[in-house]
């Protein structure tokens, strides 16, 4: 969608996005973007929500002072702004008036500098590694002004005198990849979580902003190579949505089956990993059996077993291969008896109900606050199928379920996931037989330019949304790009999940939850 | 009862190094209905050794579900010695670096590698660890994991299949068999100090 930003005054700002959320209803706060605006300043961009109406709109906010830009928080509003405010400060220095804990959460403690903005000296010799540990303060900063209009800082300690902190990675199994959280305890039960990210913090969305249209999307397969196909589908929909690109039939059924392929090798891993986590090694082993299967039937096509560089801007990098639609057919009449060896093996395993109900509960309201989207939104009932709320491709024209369920807990989003395997088996069942003929591929001039204005494309990922913003001056390579990371609203979420829990529970919220850190981190 | 005490007969130095005279008393032995067989014992040592190295599971990103994929039923590393996978560096023969190494995991990195017990190995798995791979250009990514840890084995691609992964990890095997336990790196021999740029009026 295009964006037409409305823009708010900053002495006005928090009021009146409180009028946004309390009277005209917008109470899923899609993402903040921050950017810098050039000659105009740093500001945000606050993509929100109607979950009823789903109409969606736009906010802007730029404070024109460079050497101390400061933006009134909204975290009271939407919990998910906690976090995304937190990386704001992190890549451009704005600092939040009001928010409670204003410290990096990407970069080192100690790094100089705000790396998103245009002026940051990218050489390598102006960013050089050092191998001492970080010198993490236990401390953080609240910044809120004073009579004159000066911003003061307020400091504000992180744990209290009796607190028993045990940090929880980076180098941790169970974390699925590098994600430190710190946590601190109170004999068993969690008190408080902090999680710590970057780890695997690559700078893709700064990289980007010196990469033509057609590199970019080399990129986008190595955030959540998990959801690969999507992640690439959201840039490519969006790139192609400000070009006017019509794309055919035949390349709209060829990206939902793919997605939809994908989709079920993510949930199949998820399927493993969970498994793993609790112990459980043999479902692991069948789980990661059968992800084999559907690897085989992409690689065929594709050429790739993980990352397949497929979606390009205007189409696909090839037409599907001959044997694809036998393959796929052979792949459907394989997995449907599985998924009943999945439940006879390890649904209802009595180590994994017990584990499993009625731990890490996550209400409607706190999923919605927090922005998790994707199966834990679902598990909480709340619909947010981007392929029903906002159809693309086909799904507006196969017939599925969205499934949801109603209590939030783990056990919950489990079954999410293995519920919505049946449903991409079902929505590749309908296409499959029926792939139109035409071009794989709509010819695009040698250099892309995409016509200034600022857009935002969202896909359903593996594990939620997955949204793309674009800001084009017209120019070759894009100005901001940004992607709506799936897994950082769910980290955010695990404080308020966990809180009163065991910290074993933590290990099986964590897989139930399904993140993937570098898409997190990007 | 008396303990008996036999007198050992010892062999002669000039007669160990002897192949013939080893063979005759081994053929003597063998006569006698003793099973024996000689071998040296850096050989039985590294045929132990490379055939049970069990890595930490570190995995950053992409190359990580690779590698999980070698560990799984249809590639299963188990078959030529990888048996399982530590979680913890001090049970950990070699570090598997599936991944990026970013700025802020350099250090981690580092102190993982400083954690493990002698002797440890490092297999580099994938662009990125090689060399920064896709994310060469970024302000944040170490360029190649060879900056902060000795690598033994380098497996390129992106990431790299798991044919390749198992090729690199067989060709780590290779370079344990050829190790040497007595004398070589585990000889606790100083080195020779040598002094270089001597100033020239030192002996005058």
């Amino acid at each position: 969608m295009k964006l037409e930003n409305i823009q708010f005054e900053l002495n006005v700002f928090a009021a009146e996005m409180a009028k946004l959320k309390n009277e005209k209803h917008f109470d899923f706060l899609v993402t903040i973007v921050g950017e810098d605006f050039g000659e105009e300043g740093l500001g945000c961009i606050y993509i929100l929500e109607n979950t009823k109406t789903h109409e969606r709109m736009s906010v802007k906010a730029v404070n024109a002072d460079r050497n101390e830009p400061y933006i009134p928080t909204v975290m009271h509003l939407w919990k998910s702004a906690e976090i995304l405010e937190r990386e704001v400060y992190d890549f451009f220095g704005i600092k939040f008036l009001g928010h409670k804990d204003m410290r990096r959460i990407y970069l080192r403690s100690d790094f100089e500098g705000y790396p998103f903005r245009k002026d940051y000296d990218m050489s390598a010799d102006n960013n050089r590694y050092v191998l001492t540990d970080d010198p993490e303060p236990d401390y953080t900063f609240e910044y809120n002004l004073d009579k004159d209009g000066r911003l003061v800082a307020t400091k504000r300690p992180l744990f209290g005198d009796e607190d028993y902190v045990i940090n929880i990675g980076p180098q941790h199994p169970a974390t699925h990849g590098v994600l430190r959280l710190q946590t601190v305890l109170d004999g068993e039960t969690i008190k408080k979580i902090y999680p710590h990210c970057g780890y695997i913090h690559r700078g893709i969305e700064k990289m980007c902003e010196s990469y033509t249209y057609p590199q970019t999307l080399a990129l986008t397969d190595r955030m959540d190579y998990l959801s690969a196909m999507m992640n690439r589908h959201a840039l490519c929909s969006v790139i192609e949505e400000a070009m006017g690109v019509e794309i055919t039939d035949r390349i709209k059924y060829i990206r939902t089956i793919m997605d939809e392929l994908q989709r079920l090798d993510s949930h199949l891993l998820f399927y493993g990993c969970c498994a793993q986590d609790l112990g459980a090694l043999t479902a692991f082993i069948y789980g990661m059996r059968d992800r084999e299967q559907v690897l085989n039937v992409m690689e065929e096509t594709t050429g790739g077993r993980l990352i397949q560089n497929y979606y390009r801007i205007g189409g696909c990098q090839a037409d599907i291969d001959p044997n694809f639609v036998q393959n796929v057919k052979k792949l459907c009449a394989y997995m449907k008896p599985m998924f009943k060896e999945y439940r006879d093996i390890f649904t209802g395993n009595v180590i994994l109900q017990n584990r499993f109900k009625n731990v890490g509960r996550l209400s409607m309201e706190d999923a919605i606050s927090y922005g998790c989207t994707g199966g834990t939104g679902r598990a909480a009932g709340w619909h947010n199928d981007v392929r029903k709320n906002h159809p693309y491709d086909m799904y507006g024209k196969v017939d599925f379920d969205e499934i949801t369920y109603q209590n939030g807990d783990c056990f919950d989003r489990y079954m999410v996931r293995m519920d919505e395997m049946e449903q991409s088996i079902r929505i590749i069942e309908q296409l499959i037989d029926n792939i139109p003929a035409g071009d794989f591929y709509i010819k695009q001039k040698p250099i892309i330019r995409v016509p200034e204005g600022q857009w935002y494309t969202s896909c359903e990922g593996s594990r939620g949304e997955i949204g793309v913003y674009l800001d084009s001056k017209g120019d070759k390579s894009p100005y901001r790009l940004k992607f709506r990371p799936m897994g950082l609203p769910l980290v955010s979420a695990l404080d308020d999940l966990l809180r009163g829990e065991k910290i074993a529970d933590l290990i099986a919220v964590g897989a139930t939850l399904d993140y993937v850190i570098p898409d997190i981190d990007r | 009862m008396e303990v008996r005490k036999p007198h050992i007969k010892s062999i002669p130095y000039a007669e160990f190094k002897d192949n013939e005279s080893l063979e005759k008393i081994v053929n003597e032995l063998h006569e006698g209905g003793v099973d024996v067989f000689v071998g040296s014992l850096d050989q039985a040592i590294n045929w132990g050794r490379s055939n049970s190295l069990w890595s930490l599971t570190f995995a950053t990103s992409c190359c990580g579900i690779e590698f999980m994929a070698v560990g799984c039923a249809r590639y299963d590393f188990a078959r030529f010695g990888f048996e399982v996978t530590r979680n913890s560096p001090r049970q950990a023969d070699l570090i598997m670096c599936a991944g990026t190494i970013t700025h802020k995991m350099a250090p981690v990195l580092k102190r993982l590698y400083d954690e493990m017990a002698e002797p440890k190995y490092v297999v580099a798995v994938g662009g990125c660890a090689i060399s920064g791979g896709p994310f060469k250009g970024s302000y944040h990514v170490v360029k190649g994991i060879e900056e902060i840890i000795p690598v033994d084995v380098f497996v390129p691609g992106c990431p790299p299949r798991p044919e390749a992964i198992l090729y690199g990890m067989m060709q780590l095997q290779r370079k344990v068999k050829i190790e040497k336990f007595f004398g070589g790196r585990n000889r606790k021999e100083k080195k020779p100090v040598v002094v270089t740029n001597v100033p020239e009026d030192f002996n005058k």
